[in-house]
């Protein structure tokens, strides 16, 4: 990444965290930087900059870890399966965020750390298939046969990943919004009803953490690169 | 040509299986063992029919999982994968693969319905269509999921332990789904009100297919 560029990102992310945490929360919103109160979430609310950007990334990162699996197995270029390994590691990161961040807010809106909401379970089993993930790649000691096989964990994987994210939700009723039950849940995808400030800071943060992961995406590929070269000078010597 | 290779490695694992008998008897054995420690916890309670659901799918879980992990693996073992290399083409060896595996768990899991309709009296199945099409479908779904992950595994070092861990965040969806349309056909629901269970397991098992069949092949020839 060029170094303007990641300046931007720190700036952005400075004023979104800024504008998440310190932004006053009033009945009647006067000017840009009130937000609405909504009663019920109250404060609360706030956790939907941080809590919904940060699953997001998870989403993108996984979504590239597998790119990078096809990727591989078409061009057989290892440096495709060092790319898919680094997106995996920084996905178990943001993955272990988002549940944490979500049990959080549960604890305080729902009333428990853990209720096996639809999501709660999706977002569970995209931890548990990182953790299988790491499992095999651990099980394999030769390089190539490792980066092919766990692409194809990491293809496998991917396909079913539509059955939690738009299925499991609307067959299982849940506390999210956009469950089953929910009168409002038409879709998998939300009918956003924030106000219009409150959503500008939400997607300027989704565009943020985003940005965010790119940036760490790369260092870790440039670390693993690094890494490699390290381990067979030491093999060669 | 396709079809009909795979015709004889489905007859191959068959007549291989039924040298030994294995897995078979293995299998047998370890539906004896889990339904009678469930029988023993239950002693004289009466758990929920949402427990007993679920309880049913775990024992179908776990010895499908003890069952198909073998697929590949013995292959690897006795050195006969180079052989089946060259005499054939991956898909064949899937597909055959894939309908062996699906024909034990199918007589698996209806051994172990049986066995637990019978043996548990406060499990009563009220609408028999839903309750043996998901057995059906279930199936369906274990075994067009376990075999490419079976022949991932036979590749890997630790072979027995990695089955379960890889096959879980897998099969969950599917598992949940069947453990719904089991509940459903207890709760005596129409066949109409499963119609969701069944398109959810039917997509699941044709998605599992479909992308093993596009992967397998760098799979086996790796």
């Amino acid at each position: 990444m060029k170094i303007w560029l990641k300046i931007a990102v720190s700036i952005w992310l400075t004023g979104i965290i800024i504008a998440g945490i310190a932004f006053p929360m009033v009945k009647a919103p006067e000017t840009w930087w009130q937000f609405p109160l909504i009663p019920g979430l109250e404060e609360k609310a706030r956790n939907i900059i941080f809590h919904v950007p940060i699953s997001w990334a998870t989403v993108v990162a996984f979504i590239m870890a597998m790119v990078n699996g096809i990727l591989y197995l078409r061009k057989k270029d290892i440096d495709y399966d060092l790319r898919s390994v680094s997106s995996a590691g920084l996905g178990l990161l943001l993955c272990v965020l988002a549940t944490l961040t979500g049990a959080i807010w549960a604890k305080f809106n729902w009333g428990s750390f853990w209720n096996w909401d639809p999501r709660q379970t999706s977002i569970f089993i995209l931890l548990l298939i990182y953790g299988a993930y790491f499992v095999l790649r651990s099980a394999i000691d030769e390089e190539e046969r490792r980066a092919t096989l766990s692409s194809v964990y990491s293809i496998i994987a991917g396909v079913t990943v539509p059955f939690f994210i738009f299925v499991m939700p609307r067959i299982m009723s849940g506390l999210h919004p956009g469950s089953l039950g929910d009168e409002q849940g038409k879709g998998p995808v939300l009918e956003f009803k924030m106000a219009p400030n409150m959503l500008i800071v939400f997607f300027a943060s989704l565009i943020g953490f985003t940005a965010l992961y790119f940036w760490m995406y790369s260092l870790k590929i440039r670390t693993m690169r690094i890494e490699r070269q390290i381990q067979q000078q030491i093999e060669i010597n | 040509m396709t079809l009909l290779a795979s015709y004889h490695i489905f007859v191959k694992e068959f007549v291989s299986e039924f040298r030994t008998r294995y897995a078979l008897n293995a299998l047998l054995m370890f539906v004896v063992t889990t339904l009678s420690i469930i029988l023993f916890s239950i002693g004289h309670d009466s758990p929920t029919q949402e427990i007993l659901s679920g309880t049913l799918w775990i024992v179908i879980f776990f010895s499908a999982m003890s069952g198909l992990s073998r697929t590949f693996v013995a292959e690897e073992e006795r050195g006969t994968s180079l052989t089946l290399r060259l005499l054939t083409n991956s898909t064949s060896v899937y597909s055959g693969k894939l309908i062996y595996n699906f024909i034990l768990i199918l007589a698996l899991s209806i051994i172990i319905a049986i066995a637990y309709l019978l043996l548990i009296k406060e499990f009563s199945v009220k609408t028999y269509s839903i309750f043996w099409l998901t057995i059906f479908l279930g199936s369906a779904g274990l075994a067009s999921a376990s075999t490419i992950l079976a022949a991932i595994i036979a590749k890997a070092n630790t072979k027995g332990t990695l089955f379960p861990v890889l096959a879980f965040p897998i099969l969950l969806p599917l598992l949940l789904t069947c453990i719904n349309a089991t509940k459903l056909s207890v709760d005596g629901a129409f066949f109409s009100e499963a119609i969701k269970e069944f398109q959810i397991l039917i997509s699941f098992a044709i998605v599992m297919v479909t992308t093993s069949l596009l992967v397998f092949d760098f799979v086996w020839k790796d």
